[in-house]
């Protein structure tokens, strides 16, 4: 670490996401866990022979989804935090890499609000702001319905008032 | 001349494209003519094949002149006030209009055929993503062409006048077809040419009677020789190819800065390229270097804009080129001039990164150097000695190797403010260093692993809207990497930083 005046670093963006969240993290996990999973354990009550071939990877494959389901999005719910200023947006996310993302107001081009279908079941949204760099695009993912929506509203009005080419 | 304007100031294309089309058919049409003649005396004479051949051939050159006869007929541009509009179709007329404002590249080519009758095709872009960003005018005279570049791209200059060069920047040396056959070109093309053979001699059906007369001349020579001799010879090839390749891209090439802030890239043997670049869309330069040419003491110079046209003709990777592979004083006095510097951001002094950085690419070279070693090894435990040998001079080639290139990785890494610029080097086979204007900056990334929070590295991108779309600073100092990127860009980073007044945390 540096000496002198102390160490500088990145502080955590203001606000955390909808607790809701982690519930929809906990679903996805467990869904992409039980698409290799269910045919496996299928396969392995049907076909005696090669039983434990087959239920012995579905086992294991459970079992570290169900670990990832019930640990990560814990993690993650605190790693993950956004925030909005008149000049910036500031998006921390990742729990094993880490990620903040920083996009000025005055470059920003387009506010885009999404629903996912298992979002929606959550009741919550995805708030994507793109700038004109094809890798700069700023993701804020399980936002309460109505948070994202005002979210949406408030930097549309703060970009058009912003001045700036966006390039 | 080609303008019998029908109202207003619309144009027409050149006519003569009806001949260009008959010709590159009747090209086509020869190379098909011969496998299909001897096809159709299977059914009926000799005289008799060629009769039928000819007629086919005459009635498709016929049809492809018809066709682009009627596309001349239905084609018309015109450049107005503010806008350029093109009307084209064969059977549905498309109306499209770009904003004379927004068109940013105006670039000119010409395939041989096209410059025997002195004419080019013209690409006017907007440089924006997706297919209606480009009109193309397929073909018009050389002159017209020039006209067009000129009216399209001249503005009142935004940039001082007279304080650098103008005019040219760089003309192509003879001398640096050295650094051709070091390109990764080389190998490809020999194993192209290789590949090439058997395909043609499979076609033919010869690829067995092929195999066996190379199979005949090395009867008496021992297998390994064999190899030898023939890896040789597709170099040989790929280097001879190289060669020709080099040629024909930057022959007559040239880097002109023209009046109304345009850099303008000139090359090209057979077939002439002129690719112009606004400088108000240029965010900076990329040094690269490739592996085999940085050991040469050279490199190439590509410019970082935005909006260089990305449709089909960009995808061969030298539309951004500035400079082709030359010697490196050579490329960072060329980024000078582009750039209206006195010294190269390019040259500046770089911050080295801190040791941890060498470790962590020591430690993930030697890993993906050793995984298929021990892999090797274990199945040669298993199964078979003769694995366990080839296991052991896999580790003597590739560890050595690994180690090499991950120290040089770690060499090439640094980044550094300089002027208006921002400027990171990375990358050991293509090592790029890129300056990158401050003011281009929309944006920042920062990344931390777990491994990187505990050795007190991170890593940094800016995003823009130019060239790759970001740059990074890989495995920097913490503290250094922050305090780095909140001065590039004054008051974008610096609300979300907090400062500790205890070294630690």
């Amino acid at each position: 670490m540096s000496t002198g005046e102390g160490t500088i670093r990145l502080r955590p963006p203001r606000n955390t996401l909808d607790r809701r969240a982690v519930g929809w993290w906990r679903t996805q996990w467990l869904l992409a866990a039980a698409v290799p999973v269910v045919p496996l354990a299928v396969l392995g009550a049907l076909i005696e022979a090669a039983r434990p071939w087959l239920l012995l990877p579905a086992a294991v494959l459970a079992a570290a989804g169900t670990a990832a389901a019930v640990l990560l999005p814990v993690w993650w719910f605190r790693t993950h935090r956004w925030e909005i200023t008149e000049d910036a947006v500031y998006v921390r996310t990742g729990f094993f890499r880490q990620e903040w993302r920083i996009a000025p107001m005055s470059r920003i081009q387009t506010v885009d609000t999404v629903r996912g279908p298992l979002e929606q079941l959550f009741g919550l949204s995805t708030v994507t702001v793109t700038t004109a760099s094809a890798k700069g695009a700023v993701r804020i993912e399980g936002l309460d319905h109505e948070v994202a929506a005002d979210l949406a509203r408030q930097l549309t009005r703060i970009t058009r008032d912003t001045p700036g080419d966006a390039t | 001349m080609s303008t019998a304007a029908p109202a207003g100031d619309w144009r027409r294309l050149d006519p003569r494209t009806v001949l260009v089309s008959a010709l590159v058919v009747a090209g086509v049409v020869a190379g098909a003519a011969v496998p299909v003649t001897l096809g159709l005396t299977r059914w009926s004479s000799l005289p008799a094949a060629v009769l039928q051949m000819s007629a086919g051939a005459a009635l498709v050159i016929g049809a492809a002149a018809g066709v682009d006869r009627v596309r001349w007929h239905r084609t018309r541009y015109r450049v107005g006030e503010e806008r350029v509009d093109l009307h084209t179709g064969l059977l549905v007329v498309k109306r499209r209009s770009l904003a004379r404002e927004r068109i940013r590249t105006v670039d000119l080519t010409a395939h041989p055929l096209l410059r025997v009758l002195g004419l080019v095709t013209v690409r006017i872009g907007t440089g924006e993503q997706g297919g209606d960003s480009t009109l193309e005018l397929d073909p018009v005279t050389r002159a017209e062409g020039e006209r067009l570049r000129r009216l399209l791209l001249e503005r009142a200059s935004t940039v001082p006048p007279g304080v650098h060069r103008e005019g040219e920047l760089a003309v192509l040396d003879p001398r640096w077809i050295r650094y051709a056959p070091v390109s990764f070109v080389a190998p490809m093309l020999g194993g192209a040419a290789a590949g090439a053979v058997l395909q043609i001699s499979d076609w033919v059906g010869a690829q067995g009677e092929v195999i066996a007369w190379v199979a005949d001349r090395f009867r008496d020579t021992p297998l390994l020789w064999t190899i030898v001799t023939l890896v040789l010879a597709a170099l040989i090839a790929g280097v001879v190819g190289a060669f020709g390749l080099w040629t024909e891209m930057w022959w007559n090439y040239r880097l002109e800065r023209e009046p109304g802030g345009t850099l303008r890239v000139r090359r090209g043997l057979f077939t002439s390229r002129s690719i112009s670049v606004e400088e108000a869309r240029l965010r900076g330069v990329d040094l690269v270097e490739p592996l085999g040419v940085r050991l040469l003491g050279a490199a190439r110079l590509d410019a970082i804009t935005t909006g260089l046209a990305k449709d089909h003709e960009a995808r061969d990777a030298d539309h951004n080129t500035l400079l082709p592979v030359a010697p490196r004083e050579r490329a960072d006095s060329v980024a000078a001039d582009v750039l209206r510097e006195t010294a190269t951001p390019t040259a500046a002094a770089l911050v080295r990164h801190p040791p941890a950085a060498r470790g962590r690419r020591l430690r993930r070279s030697l890993v993906a150097s050793v995984g298929p070693v021990l892999v090797l090894a274990v199945l040669g435990t298993l199964f078979t000695p003769v694995l366990l040998w080839i296991a052991l001079g896999c580790a003597v080639v590739s560890v050595p190797l690994a180690v090499a290139l991950a120290l040089d990785a770690y060499r090439g890494l640094g980044h550094a403010l300089s002027g208006r610029y921002l400027v990171t080097r990375s990358g050991t086979v293509r090592r790029s260093t890129a300056a990158l204007e401050r003011a281009g900056v929309i944006g920042w990334t920062v990344r931390q692993s777990v491994f990187q929070r505990r050795a007190g590295l991170l890593t940094v991108t800016a995003t823009t809207a130019a060239g790759g779309g970001a740059y990074t600073v890989y495995d920097a100092d913490a503290a250094e990497g922050l305090t780095f990127a909140a001065e590039a860009v004054p008051g974008l980073l610096e609300p979300f930083l907090e400062r500790t007044a205890h070294p630690g945390r």
